[in-house]
C-alpha cells in the first residue's frame, strides 16, 4: 500500500513537473513574461459598468476587482430573486388548484429542459434588444423609462436630517427585536399569544417614515431625462445585466421549485396529523411544523442551486455582460497574455466563493441536523 | 333492514364536482383560477397565431415571409447548416448513418419489453463510439478526410456530449473508487481533483483549455480547438460523475463488502465484481441527469469559437437578407434540446421508480 501511494505521487509530481517546465519553455519562446507585475500596469480599456470608480487610465488590478464586483452584484440579484420565484412555484406546484399546479408544472418543464446560454440570448437578442429606441422609450409615470439601452429610474440622495430617520430605523429594529423576545418570555409563562411579528413589522416601517415626515421629507429625488440618444441622471439597469439576471433567476428558480415541492412532500404526513390533534391552526401547523422539517431537506441542495447560479453567472461574458470572466479572463487576458496567472487568480476566485458558501452551508446543517437518540 | 345507496350529491361528482374540487374550492382559489385562466387565454391566441396560423412554412427565399407569424421557411432552408455544419454534402450519408446506429441503441432502452435491449445499450457504449470514430472524421479505408473544424450544429453538439460523458465515466468511476479508497495520499488527491473541478464554472475550463492546454504541450505537439475542448470537458464533467458513482458506491449495503472478502476475494475483483456491478446499476438515473446538464452545457463551446447547434443558429439569424428571425432561431434550437432532455429525463424518472427496491441503505 506504501509503495502503491509512493508511485502515485511520484507519477503526479512527475507530471505536474513535466507541465511546468513545458509551460516555462513555451512562455520563454512566445516571449510571455512570468509573476503578476502586470496588475500593476496601466489597463486602457473602459467598462460600461462598474461598481467603484473606474476608467481606462487605471490598473489591470483593478478590472480584476470591477469584474469581481460585477459577477457578485448579479449573483446576490439572482439568488434573491430566484429564491423568491422558486418558493412561489414549488408551493404552486403543490396547489389543489389544478390549473396553478398544471401551470406551474408546465414553467418548470420548459425552462430547465433548455440550456441556460439559449435562454440568456433570448432575453438579451430577441426581447431586450427589439426594445424602442430612448426616443420612444416605454415609460411609467415619467419615473421609469425602457428602452434597447436599459432600465433608467431615479435615485434618491440624503440631505442633512436623513440621519435622524436612519437612527428611527435602528430604533425600531431594537425595539422589535425586544417586543420579540418579551413576547416569547410571556409566552413560556402564561401560554398567552402575542403578535409580535405584526407589532414588530409595523415598529420598523412606522417608525422611520414618521421621523423622515416630521423632519420634513429630506430627499432629492434625481430623474432620469432624455438628452441627445440617451437618458443622463438617475440610474440605470443595463440590458446586459437585465438579460442575464432575468434568465438566472427564471433557469435556477425551475430548479429550486423542484427543491421546495420535494421539501414539502418529505415530511411525514404524521407530522401534519399531529399538529392539528393538538389543536394549532393550520398557520402554526406550517410555520412551527412543517416549513422547519422540510427546510432541513431543502436547505442543502439550495446551498448547490445557489453555487450553480454564481457558476452560472459567467455566461455573461457570451453578451459583454462585464464579469470576472468576462472582464479579467477576457479582455485583460487579450490584453496581457498573462494567461496562467489569469486563469489561475480566476479559478481561484470560484474556488472561494464555493468553499465558503459549502462552509456555511455545513455550518448551518449541523445546526439543524436532527439530534437522534 | 338495510336502505339502498344513495348516489352521492350531484354537485360532488362528475365534471362539476371535478370543477369545485380543483378549481373553485376556496375565494382565492376562485381569483387564482380566474386570473391564471384569463392569462393563458389571452396568451394562448397571439402565440397560436403566430406559431402556426399566420407563420410561413412554405416558400423559395426571404421574400416570401411577409405573414405576421413566425418565419419557419428560415429554419427549412437552414436545417442543413444547423444539423451538419460545413459538413460536404457529399459526405453527409455517414453522419446519417451515426444518428441512424444512435437510434438503434438507445431507442430500445424506452421500450420495457424489447428483447436483449441491454445489448444495444452496450452497444452504444463501445461499438457505436469506434464506429464513429472512424467514420465521422474520415482518412480511414478509403473515406474522404473531414476536418473537425468543418463539424458543426447538431452532430456537433451530440458528440461532444457523447464523448465527454463516454470519457468521464471510466475516469469519473476511478476517481469515485479513490476517494472512498483507505490510502489517505490517494484519497486526498481525489478530493483535491473532484472539488477543484467542481468548483469553477465550465466556461473557465472552455477557457482554460483553449488559451492554457497549448502551453502545457511540449513544442511541436498541438491540438486542435474542437479536442481541446473535449478534453477541458472531459476533465470537468468526471469530477461530476465522480459523485454520481459515490453516491451509488455507497448505498451499497456493508454486508455485500464484507461477503466479498469473506469469500476471499481481493480489492480489485470485490470491487469489479462484486460493488462496481451494483452500483453502476444503481447510478444509471444519476448518470442520465449529469448527460442532460452537460447536453445543454455544451451549447457553452460556442464562446470559444466552435459551431454547436446554438452557435450556427446565432451566426445565421443576423444574416440581412432574412427580416428579424432571432426568436424563430432561438425557439428551434429550444425545441431540439427540450426533445431530448425531456426524454431523458422521463427515462430516469422511470428507471429511479424501477430501481428503488424500497430498502436503501
Amino acid at each position: 500500500m506504501f509503495v502503491f501511494q509512493t508511485l502515485a505521487l511520484a507519477t503526479v509530481f512527475w507530471f505536474g513537473w513535466t507541465l511546468f517546465h513545458n509551460t516555462l519553455s513555451n512562455m520563454e519562446s512566445r516571449g510571455i513574461s512570468t509573476g503578476f507585475g502586470f496588475l500593476d500596469e496601466t489597463s486602457g480599456f473602459g467598462i460600461i459598468m462598474s461598481l467603484i470608480p473606474y476608467d481606462s487610465t487605471m490598473t489591470y488590478g483593478r478590472t480584476f476587482f470591477v469584474g469581481l464586483l460585477n459577477t457578485l452584484l448579479v449573483s446576490a440579484m439572482g439568488v434573491v430573486a430566484a429564491t423568491i420565484i422558486g418558493f412561489v412555484v414549488g408551493v404552486a406546484r403543490l396547489s389543489s388548484n389544478w390549473l396553478i399546479a398544471k401551470l406551474a408544472l408546465v414553467y418548470i418543464e420548459t425552462i430547465r429542459n433548455i440550456p441556460l446560454l439559449l435562454q440568456i440570448f433570448f432575453w438579451y437578442f430577441a426581447v431586450l434588444q427589439t426594445l424602442p429606441s430612448p426616443r420612444q422609450s416605454l415609460d411609467v409615470a415619467d419615473m421609469f423609462f425602457l428602452s434597447n439601452r436599459g432600465l433608467y429610474f431615479p435615485t434618491a440622495s440624503a440631505e442633512p436630517g436623513f440621519g435622524w430617520v436612519m437612527a428611527a430605523l435602528i430604533v425600531g429594529v431594537a425595539a422589535a427585536v425586544f417586543v420579540h423576545r418579551w413576547a416569547k418570555k410571556r409566552q413560556f409563562r402564561t401560554g398567552q399569544l402575542f403578535p409580535a411579528l405584526r407589532v414588530g413589522a409595523v415598529l420598523i416601517l412606522a417608525l422611520p417614515l414618521l421621523m423622515f415626515v416630521l423632519v420634513g421629507r429630506p430627499l432629492v429625488w434625481e430623474m432620469p431625462s432624455l438628452t441627445g440618444f440617451n437618458f443622463t441622471g438617475g440610474a440605470s439597469i443595463l440590458p446586459e445585466l437585465a438579460a442575464l439576471w432575468i434568465a438566472l433567476s427564471l433557469y435556477t428558480a425551475s430548479f429550486i421549485a423542484e427543491i421546495v415541492r420535494s421539501g414539502i412532500l418529505a415530511v411525514n404526513r404524521g407530522q401534519t396529523e399531529a399538529a392539528s390533534a393538538l389543536g394549532l391552526r393550520s398557520s402554526f401547523t406550517l410555520r412551527l411544523v412543517v416549513i422547519p422539517q422540510a427546510m432541513r431537506v431543502i436547505i442543502p441542495p439550495l446551498t448547490s442551486q445557489y453555487l450553480n447560479l454564481v457558476k452560472n453567472s459567467s455566461l455573461a461574458t457570451a453578451i459583454a455582460y462585464p464579469d470576472l470572466v468576462s472582464v479579467f479572463m477576457g479582455t485583460t487576458l487579450n490584453q496581457t497574455g498573462q494567461a496562467v496567472e489569469v486563469v489561475a487568480i480566476t479559478m481561484a476566485v470560484y474556488l472561494t466563493i464555493s468553499l465558503i458558501i459549502s462552509g456555511l452551508m455545513n455550518i448551518y446543517n449541523r445546526a439543524v441536523a436532527l439530534q437522534e437518540r | 333492514m338495510s336502505l339502498p345507496s344513495e348516489l352521492p350529491p350531484r354537485q360532488d361528482i362528475g365534471v362539476i364536482g371535478w370543477v369545485r374540487k380543483n378549481l373553485f374550492s376556496t375565494w382565492y382559489n376562485i381569483v387564482l383560477t380566474l386570473v391564471a385562466a384569463y392569462l393563458v387565454i389571452t396568451s394562448a391566441g397571439p402565440l397560436l397565431n403566430w406559431v402556426i396560423l399566420e407563420a410561413t412554412f412554405t416558400g423559395e427565399s426571404a421574400s416570401d415571409c411577409s405573414g405576421e407569424g413566425a418565419c419557419w421557411l428560415f429554419i427549412g432552408q437552414r436545417l442543413n447548416f444547423f444539423i451538419y455544419g460545413f459538413y460536404p454534402d457529399a459526405l453527409q450519408w455517414r453522419v446519417d448513418i451515426m444518428f441512424g446506429l444512435l437510434a438503434v441503441a438507445f431507442v430500445p432502452q424506452f421500450i420495457e419489453r424489447f428483447p436483449r435491449r441491454k445489448w444495444f445499450g452496450i452497444f452504444g457504449l463501445t461499438g457505436l463510439p469506434l464506429i464513429g470514430y472512424i467514420l465521422i472524421p474520415g482518412g480511414w479505408f478509403g473515406l474522404e478526410e473531414v476536418q473537425s473544424s468543418r463539424w458543426g450544429g447538431l452532430m456537433l453538439t451530440l458528440i461532444l456530449a457523447y464523448v465527454g460523458i463516454l470519457a468521464a465515466l471510466p475516469i469519473g468511476t476511478i476517481l469515485a473508487l479513490g476517494r472512498r479508497s483507505d490510502m489517505p495520499i490517494i484519497r486526498g488527491m481525489c478530493v483535491v481533483f473532484i472539488e477543484v473541478w467542481r468548483a469553477v464554472p465550465l466556461i473557465t475550463v472552455l477557457f482554460m483549455a483553449s488559451v492554457m492546454l497549448p502551453l502545457f504541450l511540449p513544442d511541436g505537439v498541438n491540438f486542435e480547438k474542437l479536442m481541446r475542448a473535449l478534453i477541458g470537458i472531459t476533465l470537468w464533467q468526471s469530477a461530476y460523475m465522480a459523485e454520481v458513482v459515490r453516491g451509488g458506491l455507497q448505498a451499497i449495503p456493508k454486508g455485500q463488502y464484507e461477503a466479498a472478502s469473506a469469500l476471499g476475494l481481493g480489492y480489485w475483483r470485490k470491487t469489479g465484481l462484486v460493488v462496481l456491478p451494483q452500483a453502476l446499476t444503481l447510478v444509471i438515473p444519476g448518470i442520465v441527469n449529469t448527460f442532460i446538464s452537460l447536453f445543454k452545457d455544451t451549447t457553452l463551446v460556442l464562446i470559444i469559437g466552435l459551431f454547436d447547434i446554438l452557435g450556427a443558429v446565432q451566426s445565421t439569424i443576423t444574416d440581412p437578407a432574412w427580416r428579424n428571425v432571432t426568436t424563430e432561431g432561438y425557439v428551434f434550437v429550444a425545441f431540439c434540446f427540450w426533445i431530448f432532455c425531456f426524454g431523458m429525463s422521463r427515462y430516469s424518472q422511470n428507471l429511479e421508480r424501477k430501481l428503488d427496491t424500497g430498502h436503501k441503505s
